[in-house]
């Protein structure tokens, strides 16, 4: 039996950094969003009821027939040569073109974010990323005791401008700088092409390790596709001057919101010295990514067509994401502003300033709707006033029913505001969320936040 | 052996500390032999109480629903007996604004207090009142949310340009609010078992300025130390004061009160909890154990002091 006595005893033998893994009050609110009753907007879910059973059927009779012992065996830590073409020609279908040696399969996406930052920082190391940043980075970004420093963003995504005076200003070189270039984690919005070249310039003039988090650039609702910043590295800018041979871009790719998350199938691609260390870093986590999995993908990729597919979730999830932005209009006080995402999975909505909306989660949990409260996307208290909201794991139905509660939530608390202040259009934002303002990626300034009424820092 | 229906979980804020209350407990009576059926609490309670028909219920639920009385008024209904206090006593520990009033009312210290529904501030202006309140309590001034034996919703107001926020992040969970005059201080927990207090914990925060929810369920984050050292007449006077509103407030089988140690070494009891958490850091089980009652014994206990369903 385990006592309060014996559990303080083992205190005194965990790691330093797990001071920093802790569960959150605000985890402990989302256990509650996991209930039938509540209509989720928290996740960041693919819907993969959209999967054709017949396929998998398929797929799995295929490696049961063919390959049921090399599926059921260990692998490569690299992953299976099979995998990686499929890989390539996934990357391939975004303008980049990779030498399959220079790929490592992973277990998922987030194995990159772990395997990378074990690889490169110790403890104090500063790792540069966007504010906000993927939520599921931040616990990785704190196991390994980085120092966080987080770039604003706006509505053409990270503020490179900003970047190099924070570079400028800092005493160490970053290890590396993380980014979710296109239809961003959780903001929604797309680096600009300008913006995409001036980082990978300043990568090279400035030999700093990039990694470019990819989940959902094949996620396109809208619009021309814009080159990957590893193109961009890679052969896709004019060659300058004492530029390096090598690259600068690390690539993390991941099958979970092309094909599935179930299969926990991830990519890195980066350069060899890098590569070979993460390998090793691999090695001692889990030898080896599933050979099931990479299997299944290479006969799912033999037996159907891929890109069909993601076009079928393109046209379910541009419908989905149409019918929030039209619930936001609809449900939202004039005092919020949103981004209007042109692909992937998420909306960033920002509120007036005196509202927290992990207070506000309590409150639109009452009313069985939850959503992700933007401090999660920060490091450092910041995003207290934002929130992520997900549009492809629920039905349009289910989406406009929950933008209406956490509308009129949100509604509630502006009037009371505005009746406490005795200000009855109570904002202190300044800029009106007309049609340009929903544009921008509004974030707190230093000085709002201190004036920010709440718990504490 | 006794058939005991375990119910944890449930909608409340503090649903994931619930589960973990609710799997200790399950262990505990399974080791002292008693068949235990695990109910998540949802809209399916009734018809799988029916089903399980226990002999008992054990209530391992926190905040909502389970703490307030819900959960115990549909025991009643269905002649379920169930652990820890009754439906009226988990109604008057629940309500801070209750709770504290009918402390005022027996002379029991309690920080000085404001509470205001939010109909108040709609309806009647209630707004108006807020500087002179401002006045009386000084700053930082803590606003609270009623209902809730968390931290969830406590905000420190410095200055009056927080106190609007503040107030609209407490209405976020509950109806009613409370302004609370601020102690600084030590923060002292006594536990209850049977109408007998156990030895008093302190919970010293290890670097965040003040206790939150966070730290009250993790290990590294606040120290607890237990018995809390304290002189012989404090320690009494903490005894004294939670047995008061143990009977003041009517609770039964086991609670949680806690206290404040102003600086100047005035006590003051902040509130009631009629389910105190029994975590693997919960303070409950931690005084016990200090007391040398084991946890699976500690559970025994709970066990046979339920009471069979009385009128109330």
């Amino acid at each position: 039996m385990t006592t309060s006595r014996d559990i303080e005893r083992y205190a005194g033998l965990f790691a330093a950094r797990t001071k920093v893994m802790r569960s959150s009050a605000m985890r402990d609110l989302m256990a509650v969003t996991t209930r039938p009753e509540v209509i989720s907007l928290a996740g960041g879910l693919p819907d993969t009821s959209t999967f054709p059973p017949d396929t998998f059927a398929a797929v799995t009779q295929r490696i049961a027939a063919e390959s049921c012992a090399k599926a059921l065996q260990y692998g490569p830590t690299e992953g299976l040569a099979e995998t990686r073409d499929c890989i390539a020609e996934v990357m391939g279908a975004e303008g980049m073109s990779v030498d399959p040696d220079d790929l490592l399969v992973t277990t998922g996406g987030q194995q990159v974010l772990d395997l990378v930052t074990k690889t490169l920082v110790d403890p104090g190391d500063v790792v540069i990323a966007e504010g906000p940043t993927y939520p599921g980075a931040v616990p990785v970004f704190s196991a390994y005791q980085a120092e966080v420093v987080q770039i604003e963003m706006d509505a053409h995504g990270m503020r490179v401008d900003l970047l190099e005076q924070t570079l400028d200003r800092l005493e160490c070189r970053p290890k590396f700088i993380y980014t979710v270039p296109t239809f961003q984690n959780p903001g929604g919005v797309t680096m600009s092409l300008a913006r995409r070249r001036r980082l990978v310039e300043i990568a090279h003039e400035r030999e700093l390790l990039v990694l470019e988090d990819n989940p959902y650039g094949l996620l396109r609702y809208e619009g021309d596709p814009l080159p990957p910043l590893y193109a961009l590295d890679h052969g896709g800018l004019a060659q300058a001057p004492g530029r390096a041979a090598s690259g600068f871009v690390m690539y993390l790719g991941t099958f979970s919101k092309i094909l599935s998350p179930g299969i926990r199938l991830g990519w890195v691609a980066a350069p060899g010295p890098v590569l070979e260390k993460i390998n090793l870093g691999k090695q001692s986590t889990d030898l080896c990514t599933s050979t099931l999995s990479q299997l299944m993908v290479q006969a799912y990729f033999e037996r159907a067509s891929w890109r069909d597919y993601v076009s079928s979730l393109v046209e379910i999830y541009r419908a989905r994401r149409d019918t929030m932005l039209d619930a936001l209009a609809e449900h939202f006080p004039p005092q919020a502003e949103w981004t209007r995402p042109g692909g992937g999975l998420f909306v960033w909505a920002t509120l007036p300033d005196f509202i927290d909306t992990s207070d506000l989660l309590a409150r639109a949990l009452r009313d069985n709707v939850a959503f992700v409260p933007g401090e999660s996307a920060y490091l450092d208290g910041r995003g207290r006033s934002s929130m992520r909201l997900n549009f492809s794991a629920s039905s349009g139905e289910a989406i406009r029913e929950g933008i209406r509660r956490i509308g009129e939530a949100v509604s509630e608390q502006v009037r009371l505001y505005g009746t406490l202040t005795g200000a009855e259009s109570a904002s202190r934002r300044s800029a009106p969320a007309g049609a340009s303002g929903a544009d921008v990626l509004p974030m707190p300034t230093p000085a709002e936040r201190r004036r920010r009424a709440g718990g504490d820092p | 052996m006794t058939r005991i229906a375990v119910l944890k979980g449930g909608r409340s804020l503090e649903r994931q500390v619930s589960l973990r209350s609710g799997a200790r407990v399950e262990d505990a009576l399974a080791r002292l032999g008693h068949e235990v059926v695990p109910i998540d609490a949802g809209l399916d309670l009734i018809r799988r109480l029916r089903a399980a028909a226990p002999d008992l219920a054990f209530i391992a639920m926190h905040g909502r629903d389970g703490e307030d009385g819900t959960v115990q008024e549909l025991l009643e209904i269905l002649d379920v007996p169930y652990t820890g206090s009754g439906v009226l006593a988990c109604t008057r520990a629940m309500d801070k604004v209750l709770a504290k009033g009918l402390m005022v009312e027996a002379g029991i210290p309690t920080p000085e207090f404001f509470a205001f529904s939010e109909t108040a501030f709609r309806e009647l202006g209630a707004a108006e009142a807020l500087p002179a309140i401002e006045e009386r309590l000084d700053f930082p001034i803590v606003v609270k949310p009623s209902s809730g034996g968390s931290a969830l919703g406590i905000k420190f107001a410095r200055t009056a340009a927080d106190v609007p926020a503040s107030l609209v992040a407490a209405f976020s969970y509950d109806s009613r609010v409370l302004l609370e005059r601020h102690v600084a201080g030590r923060d002292l927990a006594v536990s209850i078992l049977d109408g007998r207090s156990l030895p008093v914990v302190e919970a010293v925060p290890r670097e965040e300025e003040f206790y939150d929810f966070e730290a009250r369920y993790e290990i590294g984050r606040t120290d607890f130390v237990c018995p809390a050292e304290l002189t012989t007449g404090v320690a009494e006077r903490a005894h004294e004061l939670a047995i008061r509103v143990w009977e003041l407030l009517g609770l039964s089988g086991f609670a949680r009160i806690d206290l404040m140690l102003a600086e100047d070494g005035e006590l003051t009891v902040l509130e009631a909890n009629a389910i105190p958490g029994l975590t693997d850091t919960s303070l409950l089980p931690m005084a016990a154990e200090t007391d040398g009652i084991g946890f699976d014994e500690l559970i025994g206990m709970i066990v046979e002091l339920a009471p069979r369903p009385a009128a109330y």
